[in-house]
């Protein structure tokens, strides 16, 4: 548990970053601080590895105030990952890895065959630890960060932007691949970000900071989206909120219709039978979407030939019938060629469709039910 | 053209004279004692320079006195100098010795500052963020990283002094600079170019090894062509 107690910081020059800051950050939750460029997001991560001491106040690590004891010591039990991943240039991959288990004491054969664990962990080919950070991309330097802060195993994991200098798909293949980690090894994280979207997709718990180092709202992301305390969280927060709190209610909810599949390799004749208000979904033999076939493209083909995948419409997003939320839903209704969002299973093959009128009469009913503020 | 052919015919007969190869005053004997005058100046300049560069590159106190420092020592005229500290100290090594670790200063000084300073905030952030001590900051992650900086610093500085240690002869020392200074004041010209050869020659030939070591000794991580290769050995 960290704990923040009145916690003031205050810069040479009087400027005030972080200003009475109230907060706990309970065991094996993943916290994240959110808020505009300045307002003291990492001033305050980083009083609690003491890089920074607070000119106020005191913070507390399992009830142990850190400002006892020597500073060295203390963050070699917190792991601490930055935003360009700060490897050591002159090390392999390997060695990065293997540094804070070296600073511990353990021998270097034991600190490297650990790395090579950490390596795998985060998903990097063991064929990547003789390489220099100098010869990764963005991405697999912060696995690397990432790996390096946790093998000494570490209970606390700090963040600071980890994720914010890599393109937005890499972005997200990292943090799936974070909660995949997270969900395993049950750390207690502090996260750093400007990015509202990332911080609802990664907390547990989300603190707004605004301008001035003041904590604006401390909350879980649904509460957040429902009930931002003021107007600036509901700013920060953005405008299409409400359409994503609808990625926190389940999709389970919704009825699934039936719908029209076909599996590829079918005659034009085959496929034109079975449509369904024109429009059927070729599946490939597990049943999975591959696109969508229409009438009016079928139309004066030859009936004997086989469908061939140029002829398809593009599929659009697929949601999960269970385990999927109705943010997810609606897009899959929205991005539809044929306006039906495509329902699958866990293993991604077709179970049904869904309209989107259908999610709004979800929606409808989830606010009678008062489980939205409507 | 007939001169300078001449001139350089007559050198060649110099180093194919084996009475010049041998003896007290060969130039073997003379080598040797030019690196000596070399090594000694160059060990201990790096001696004061490394860590005074380093320490003020860690702690980032100080960098007015780098280049003040730096740029003073550069601007005193060796032989000048030279004479100044033979007048103060008498004929001997320690002036000779002295007036070429003044020289080798200034370059390692500057390469051991500017290459711990010039190491990514990010990279010693993470490091101290990570559980290291100062010391261990500097020493694994600074001092690594500005190798390559040290490393051209101390080339810098020994081709300065293999060059300038000609100056030992003047105070009757020995070294290469004999050959030079006993050709120009017997008008043996020869002699006098075989000395300025066999000083150049010294210089490539310790450039050359410098960079063997430095090869040898920075991380292939900091090796711009080991890094562009895509894998390492
Ligand atoms: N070392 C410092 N000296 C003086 N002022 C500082 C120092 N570090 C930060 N500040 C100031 O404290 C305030 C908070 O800075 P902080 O770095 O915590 O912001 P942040 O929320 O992390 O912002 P960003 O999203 O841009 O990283 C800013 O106004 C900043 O200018
Ligand atoms: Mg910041």
């Amino acid at each position: 548990m960290i704990e923040f107690r009145s916690v003031t910081k205050r810069f040479a020059g009087g400027s005030v970053a972080v200003d009475n800051l109230n907060l706990t950050v309970e065991d094996g939750s993943f916290t994240v601080f959110v808020g505009p460029s300045g307002c003291g997001k990492t001033t305050s991560l980083r009083m609690i590895n003491r890089m920074l001491d607070p000119s106020e106040g005191k913070i507390l690590i399992d009830g142990k105030d850190v400002h006892e004891g020597d500073p060295a010591r203390l963050r070699l039990g917190i792991g601490y990952v930055i935003q360009h991943a700060g490897l050591f240039p002159h090390r392999t991959v390997l060695d990065n890895i293997a540094t804070v288990p070296r600073l511990a004491g353990w021998t270097k054969a034991k600190a490297r065959s650990r790395a090579g664990e950490l390596l795998e962990l985060v998903g990097l080919d063991a064929s990547m630890a003789k390489r220099y950070p100098a010869q990764l991309s963005g991405g697999q330097q912060q696995r690397v960060g990432v790996a390096r802060a946790l093998a000494a195993d570490p209970p606390i994991l700090l963040m600071d932007e980890p994720f914010s200098a890599v393109d937005p798909v890499v972005r997200e293949g990292l943090q799936d691949e974070l909660l995949r980690l997270q969900s395993e090894l049950d750390k207690t994280i502090v996260f750093v970000t400007h990015d509202i979207d990332e911080a609802i997709k990664l907390g547990e718990k989300v603190a707004v900071f605004r301008v001035g180092g003041v904590l604006a709202q401390y909350a879980e992301p649904a509460e957040l989206l429902a009930r931002p305390a003021d107007d600036f969280v509901a700013g920060f927060v953005g405008r299409d909120r409400g359409y994503r709190a609808l990625g926190f209610l389940p999709a389970s909810q919704l009825p699934v219709g039936e719908l029209a599949t076909i599996i590829e390799g079918a005659t034009i004749a085959q496929t034109r039978a079975v449509l369904h208000d024109g429009w059927a979904v070729v599946v490939d033999r597990n049943g999975k979407p591959i696109g969508w076939a229409e009438e009016s493209r079928l139309h004066g083909q030859d009936p004997a030939a086989t469908l061939s995948e140029d002829l398809l419409h593009a599929g659009g997003s697929l949601y999960q019938a269970d385990g999927g939320n109705l943010r997810s839903a609606l897009d899959a209704a929205l991005s539809s060629p044929s306006g039906r969002g495509v329902a699958v299973d866990a293993d991604g093959a077709v179970t049904g469709a869904v309209l989107a009128d259908d999610v709004l009469a979800a929606l409808a009913r989830a606010r009678n039910d008062g489980e939205v503020r409507s | 053209m007939n001169g300078l052919f001449g001139l350089l015919e007559r050198l060649v007969d110099w180093f194919a004279d084996p009475k010049h190869w041998s003896g007290f005053d060969g130039v073997p004997v003379r080598v040797l004692e030019h690196l000596e005058y070399t090594a000694l100046a160059v060990f201990i300049a790096a001696l004061i320079a490394i860590p005074l560069g380093a320490y003020i590159g860690h702690t980032g106190r100080g960098g007015f006195l780098v280049v003040g420092l730096a740029n003073g020592l550069r601007a005193l005229p060796e032989l000048g100098l030279l004479i100044l500290l033979v007048l103060l100290m008498g004929i001997g090594l320690l002036p000779v010795t002295l007036a070429l670790i003044v020289l080798a200063i200034p370059p390692l000084l500057a390469g051991t500052y500017a290459g711990v300073r010039n190491v990514d905030r990010a990279v010693v952030d993470a490091a101290r963020g990570m559980g290291m001590r100062e010391l261990a900051v500097l020493r694994k992650v600074e001092l690594p990283n500005a190798l390559p900086l040290i490393l051209g610093g101390l080339r810098a500085a020994t081709l300065q002094v293999i060059s300038t240690a000609t100056i030992a002869a003047y105070v009757s020392l020995g070294g290469l600079g004999v050959f030079v200074f006993v050709g120009q004041y017997t008008r043996d010209f020869p002699q006098m170019l075989a000395g300025a050869v066999l000083i150049a020659g010294l210089a490539g030939a310790i450039e050359l090894l410098l960079m063997f070591v430095q090869r040898r000794l920075v991380s292939p991580g900091l090796q711009p062509n080991v890094v562009r290769r895509g894998t390492t050995g």
